[in-house]
C-alpha cells in the first residue's frame, strides 16, 4: 500500500544487482515466487487495499439525513461533498471540553491520542529497558520471569480493561491503597492516566523481553575490554548497552508507537466511548461509524492512517529502524546474522497485532 | 589414583584453604548484585502477576461483593462462575463463536502464509523488497479505516445494495481479520523457515525430489514447531480480537467472548456485574494462560525469532 510505494528508496536492490553463488533452487525462480505468494497478495489486497480504497471515496462523500424536498421522503444515498469533511475539522463545528481545553472533537480525540502515545511509549520502554537489564543480570528464575511477563500479553485487552475499570473503581482498591477518593474513571484528567497506567501494564514486560533478546547479542568480551580499559557500569550502559541494543529496541518502540495510535480497547472498555478526556481517534472514528456518519469517520480514519504512516516514516527515517530487517536476498554465508535481522520485526510484529 | 592425588593435594593446602577454593569468597559488590537481581525479579513478576490476582480474587467472592476491596475473599464463593453460564448472559455461545473465528482464522492464515514465507525465505526475485514493505504495512495500518467501508458494505447500504448482508457472520470478521493475521503469520514463518539450511533441500533434490516434494517431505516437518508457534500466536490474536467483533456481530447469539463479557449487565440492571465479570474474564483468559505457560519456551522464541536462547 501506501508506505511501500512512498520510500522507493529504502526497497533493497534485488538479486539482480549483486553476484551470487549459482542455486538450482532459488535463481530462476521468479515466476514461482510470485504463484506462492499470490494467495497472500490477493487477500491482503482484497481485505486491505480494497477496504481503503473504499474508504478515501468515502471520505469524499456525506450520508443524507433527513427529509427529501423534492419527494417529501426520508433521504437516502449519499452526496458528494468534496473535501468537506476533511475541512471541516478546521472548522470547528463540534467543540468539546476535554483535557487540553475546549476544541474541536477532532482535534481533541487527536491530542489525546498523541499524548497517550506520548506518555505510554516513553513510559514502557524506560520500564522495559530497566526489566531487560535486570533479567539479563539473572542467573536461574528467568523461566519463572518470562511466565509471568506473558501473563499481561496473553490478558485479552478488552479484559485487561475491564480489570483495570474494577480496580480503578471510586470504591475500589487503587484508591484503598492511595487512601484518596480519586474519580479514575468519570471522564477526568486522572482517566487519562488510568489509561497510561493500564497500557503501560500491558506491554512494559514485552518491550523487556525484545529488549532483553537484543542484549544478550551483545558478547561478553566487549564489557570485559571496558572494563580493562576502566568504564564505569554507567560508561558501559550508555556507551555499549545502548548502541548495540538500538536497532532492537527502536524497532520495538516504533511498533509500540504505532500500535498505541491506534489504541481502541482499552479507553472503550475502561472509561467507554464518547468520553472526551480519553477518546482516541479509533474510538472516534468507531462512534461516527456506527452513527452512519460514514464520510466524516471515514476522513478521520484517513488521517490516522496517513499520521501512522507519517510517524513510521521519522522512526524509519530519522532513527533509522530496520523494519524489513532482510536486504532482499537470503544472505548465504551469515546466517546467524540473517536470523537476528529477522527476529526483531517478528517480534514488534506480534505487538503490532496485540492491541487493536 | 585418587587416595594418591588427595593426599598430595593436602600436603599443600590445609584443610580450611581447600574448603576456601571450593566456595570462593564473592566479593561484596557482586553478592549484592545478585541479591538485588533476585529483588528486580521479584519485582517484575509481582507487577505482571497482581492486577491480575485481583482479577481472580475478585471473581471469587460473593456477587453482592463485587467491589469489595479484601486481599483474600471471605467468604469464597464461585457463584459468579455459575452467573456466567446464566443464560441472560450467553457465554457458552460466545465461547463457540470465539473459537469458531480464531479457529478458521488461524486456519486461513497459516494455509496462505506458510507457501508466501516459503518463497519469501528461499527464492530470489524481482520486487521482493516491495513485498516485504508491503506486508509490514499492512501490518501497521489502522484497523480502524477497515471500518466505515466495510460497516456500510456489510449492512447492504447504498451504494452497496448489491452485496449480501453479512452482519452477524463469522466472515464478517474472520476476512478483515486476515488483515493483521496474515501479515503476522508470513513474517514469524518467514523468520523461521530462513533458520533451516537451505542445503537440505539441495540435498533433497539431489536425491531425486521435486522442489514441492522437498518442501512437503523436508522443510514441512522440520519447520512444525515454527508452525505451531505461528498458530498459537495467530490465535491468541485473533481470540483476543475485539473492535471488528464489536462492529459487525451484534446479535448476541453470534458475538465472540470478548464482546459479550463487555457487555455483561447485572440482573439488577444499574450495577455493574463486576465478579461476573471478572470471572468471565478469568475463564476467557485460563486457556490462553496455560498454552503461553506450557510453550512459554517456544513462544518466546517464536516472539524474538532466534533471540533468546
Amino acid at each position: 500500500m501506501a508506505t511501500a510505494t512512498a520510500e522507493p528508496r529504502s526497497v533493497p536492490a534485488t538479486g539482480d544487482g549483486h553476484k551470487h553463488k549459482k542455486n538450482a533452487l532459488s535463481d530462476g525462480q521468479g515466476r514461482l515466487a510470485w504463484i506462492l505468494l499470490a494467495p497472500t497478495l490477493i487477500i491482503i489486497a482484497v481485505v486491505a487495499g480494497i477496504p481503503v480504497i473504499m474508504s478515501i471515496r468515502e471520505s469524499l462523500f456525506q450520508t443524507n439525513t433527513g427529509v427529501d424536498p423534492n419527494t417529501g421522503l426520508v433521504a437516502g444515498g449519499e452526496t458528494f461533498v468534496g473535501l468537506q469533511n476533511f475541512t471541516s475539522i478546521f472548522a470547528g463545528e463540534n467543540p468539546v471540553q476535554g483535557n487540553f481545553g475546549t476544541m474541536d472533537r477532532f482535534w481533541n480525540a487527536f491530542l489525546n491520542t498523541t499524548f497517550i502515545t506520548i506518555v505510554c511509549v516513553i513510559l514502557e520502554t524506560l520500564l522495559g529497558v530497566a526489566m531487560a537489564l535486570i533479567m539479563a543480570k539473572a542467573f536461574r528464575g528467568r523461566g519463572i520471569v518470562r511466565a509471568g511477563i506473558l501473563v499481561p500479553w496473553a490478558i485479552p485487552t478488552i479484559v485487561s480493561a475491564l480489570m483495570w475499570k474494577l480496580i480503578f473503581d471510586s470504591s475500589g482498591v487503587a484508591n484503598r491503597i492511595l487512601g484518596r477518593e480519586i474519580l479514575w474513571l468519570a471522564d477526568t484528567g486522572a482517566s487519562f492516566w488510568a489509561i497510561v497506567i493500564a497500557d503501560t501494564w500491558k506491554t512494559a514486560a514485552f518491550i523487556g523481553l525484545l529488549t532483553l533478546a537484543g542484549l544478550q547479542t551483545i558478547p561478553a568480551e566487549v564489557y570485559e575490554a571496558a572494563k580493562v580499559d576502566g568504564a564505569t557500569t554507567w560508561q558501559q550502559f550508555v556507551r555499549i548497552t545502548l548502541p548495540m541494543v538500538k536497532p532492537t529496541l527502536v524497532v520495538a518502540v516504533l511498533f509500540r508507537t504505532l500500535d498505541t495510535l491506534r489504541m481502541f480497547d482499552l479507553p472503550y472498555g475502561m472509561i467507554g466511548a464518547g468520553k472526551y478526556r480519553v477518546e482516541t481517534l479509533s474510538v472516534f472514528v468507531y462512534q461516527e461509524t456506527t452513527q452512519s456518519r460514514y464520510g466524516p469517520a471515514a476522513a478521520y480514519a484517513i488521517i490516522l492512517f496517513l499520521y501512522v504512516l507519517l510517524v513510521a516514516f521519522v522512526f524509519v527515517r530519522v532513527l533509522g529502524a530496520d523494519v524489513i530487517g532482510d536486504s532482499g536476498v537470503p544472505k548465504k554465508k551469515k546466517k546467524k546474522g540473517d536470523q537476528e535481522q529477522a527476529g526483531p520485526p517478528g517480534t514488534a510484529l506480534e505487538m503490532a497485532g496485540g492491541a487493536h | 589414583m585418587s587416595t594418591t592425588t588427595a593426599e598430595v593435594r593436602e600436603e599443600h593446602l590445609s584443610k580450611e584453604e581447600l574448603e576456601a577454593l571450593a566456595h570462593p569468597k564473592r566479593p561484596l559488590k557482586e553478592r549484592i548484585g545478585v541479591v538485588l537481581s533476585y529483588v528486580g525479579m521479584a519485582a517484575i513478576v509481582l507487577y505482571c502477576i497482581i492486577p491480575f490476582y485481583w482479577m481472580v480474587v475478585s471473581s471469587l467472592r460473593q456477587p453482592s461483593e463485587g467491589r469489595s476491596t479484601e486481599f483474600i475473599p471471605s467468604p469464597m464463593s464461585i457463584e459468579n462462575y455459575q452467573a456466567v453460564f446464566s443464560p441472560l448472559n450467553n457465554f457458552g455461545r460466545s465461547l463457540i463463536n470465539s473459537l469458531i473465528v480464531a479457529g478458521t482464522t488461524t486456519i486461513l492464515t497459516l494455509l496462505f502464509g506458510i507457501i508466501g514465507a516459503y518463497a519469501l525465505a528461499r527464492l530470489r526475485f524481482r520486487g521482493k523488497g516491495l513485498v516485504l514493505w508491503l506486508i509490514m504495512a499492512c501490518s501497521m495500518f489502522p484497523l480502524v479505516v477497515l471500518l466505515p467501508p466495510l460497516l456500510k458494505m456489510f449492512s447492504s447500504t447504498e451504494p452497496f445494495t448489491w452485496f449480501p448482508y453479512w452482519i452477524n457472520t463469522y466472515q464478517s470478521v474472520i476476512i478483515p481479520g486476515l488483515s493483521f493475521g496474515l501479515p503476522l503469520a508470513v513474517w514469524n514463518l518467514t523468520a523461521f523457515f530462513k533458520q533451516l539450511p537451505v542445503e537440505l533441500e539441495q540435498a533433497a533434490m539431489v536425491d531425486g525430489c521435486t522442489p514441492g516434494v522437498a518442501f512437503r517431505k523436508v522443510i514441512l516437518p522440520l519447520a512444525a514447531p515454527g508452525i505451531f508457534t505461528t498458530a498459537i500466536i495467530v490465535f491468541i490474536m485473533a481470540w483476543n480480537e475485539f473492535l471488528l467483533a464489536l462492529t459487525f456481530l451484534q446479535d448476541a447469539s453470534r458475538q465472540t467472548a470478548t464482546v459479550a463479557i463487555s457487555k455483561f449487565t447485572g440482573t439488577s440492571g444499574f450495577d455493574t456485574p463486576y465478579g461476573t465479570i471478572m470471572a468471565a474474564g478469568v475463564l476467557v483468559t485460563v486457556p490462553l494462560l496455560l498454552a503461553v505457560l506450557i510453550f512459554q519456551r517456544r513462544i518466546v522464541a517464536g516472539l524474538t525469532a532466534g533471540g533468546v536462547k
